[in-house]
């Protein structure tokens, strides 16, 4: 049986990717961001998994404004680096799991759950950046990815309790996919920013501080955050945070966290990185 | 239901990209998207004011683009990730961006972001701007 071992979250902020692929990891700005992932970087690579199903925004790359799904799961077979305006990344095309993806697909929507799904898809900096993060520069990627894309760009994003139920209900599904396979969730974005108007450069590390503390302690009440909370507190582009809620959603009701790391700033952003592991 | 106050109106310095912008701005996002691909790129460059005649932008918009007020074109009804497009077909970062969105320096908004940000103290409402004076 396939099994869900654990949820990691992290920002994914294009700056980050740009400093991996133009080699500035070690110039001191970013040294202690890169620093603080290689914890992460170490537990990844001990426990190997076969799957992660990654949870993120796409900025505007391949969904423009003329389709704007508010849930769409990456199903094909692989998915190439978005060009986003500067050419695409340099790193390894994303291979997907798609008998996997198709099983959640068809379970979700049968849990009253109706996602879009994508048979065709470049993936941005949202999904890229947090491989990079975990797994470095390899040829290619250690495990497949299926691509779970959120819209939080165009107002209103899903609420925090849908996502929480999303998560629950792909943790269902994959419970009930028969092949043995380690799979892993991936909650990205955030944590508070905003990128936009006269307010931009707002952070807050009370509000960041309180979140991590409550992904494991009261995953519940992060559910019920309003959206105008993460605006007014987290920053316009803080309510990428919902997206951390499908992957909480997805773990047991008790998980052990393992690791945890902030840091500001990357560019506009506060950095924040959780691993949760189920407990069983 | 029209003449109810958003609450979102109260938050200082932000502008939601809601139904009513994103309608507005549709034509200037989706010129903003079309900076995706290299050859349209090099035609914007070439000729900005022409290039715009494409899209069914209003002259207001079309304006703000020449000018590159990004402000204006928030107010407009473009969407910051498009936006992106354009700022980076002139090389510029989101951090650059933010710093003229702020009316800051580069120097003082970077140093304010390695600082720990700007606080939500004083942030969150339209009341606190006014009372700062």
């Amino acid at each position: 049986m396939a099994k869900l071992v654990a949820g990691v979250a992290t920002s994914h902020v294009p700056a980050i990717g740009a400093a991996i692929d133009l080699g500035k990891t070690e110039e001191p700005y970013w040294k202690p961001l890169f620093k603080g992932y290689e914890p992460a970087k170490k537990w990844i690579a001990e426990q190997k998994p076969d799957v992660i199903i990654l949870v993120y925004n796409d900025h505007a790359s391949a969904f423009s404004l003329e389709i704007i799904p508010t849930f769409a799961l990456g199903c094909a077979a692989e998915f190439p680096p978005a060009d986003e305006g500067w050419g695409p990344r340099k790193v390894p095309v994303v291979k997907g799991h798609p008998e996997l993806a198709w099983h959640i697909a068809q379970s979700v929507i049968l849990d009253e759950f109706d996602l879009t799904i994508v048979n065709n898809m470049a993936v941005d900096h949202g999904l890229t950046v947090p491989l990079s993060l975990m797994f470095g520069q390899p040829q290619e990627w250690p495990c497949q990815v299926i691509p779970l894309a959120v819209n939080v760009v165009q107002y209103p994003p899903p609420t925090g309790n849908r996502c929480y139920n999303l998560g629950k209900a792909i943790r269902r599904a994959v419970d009930s996919f028969d092949p043995d396979l380690k799979v892993m969730i991936f909650g990205t974005g955030g944590m508070s920013h905003q990128l936009q108007g006269p307010r931009a450069g707002l952070i807050n590390r009370a509000f960041d501080t309180a979140f991590l503390d409550n992904l494991s302690a009261d995953p519940r009440q992060l559910s019920r955050i309003p959206h105008i909370d993460y605006v007014r507190e987290a920053g316009s582009e803080g309510i990428e945070l919902v997206m951390w809620l499908i992957m909480r959603g997805a773990l047991d009701e008790k998980v052990r966290e393992v690791y945890r790391f902030y840091h500001v700033p990357a560019s506009n952003t506060a950095v924040g990185h959780i691993i949760l592991e189920n407990e069983a | 239901m029209k003449d109810e106050p958003n609450p979102f109106d109260d938050i200082p310095g932000t502008t939601l990209f809601d139904a009513q912008r994103s309608r507005q701005g549709y034509h200037l996002n989706m010129f903003c998207m079309s900076l995706m691909k290299a050859e349209n790129r090099a035609a914007f460059k070439a000729d900005e004011a022409a290039y715009l005649q494409k899209f069914l932008m209003t002259p207001e918009q079309r304006d703000a683009v020449l000018k590159r007020e990004w402000n204006r074109l928030i107010a407009l009804g473009g969407n910051i990730y498009f936006l992106a497009k354009l700022f980076s077909t002139d090389g510029k970062s989101f951090q650059q961006v933010a710093a003229i969105m702020t009316g800051s320096t580069q120097e003082a908004y970077a140093q304010m972001m390695l600082n720990g940000g700007r606080s939500p103290e004083g942030n969150r409402s339209k009341k606190d701007w006014e009372n700062r004076g």
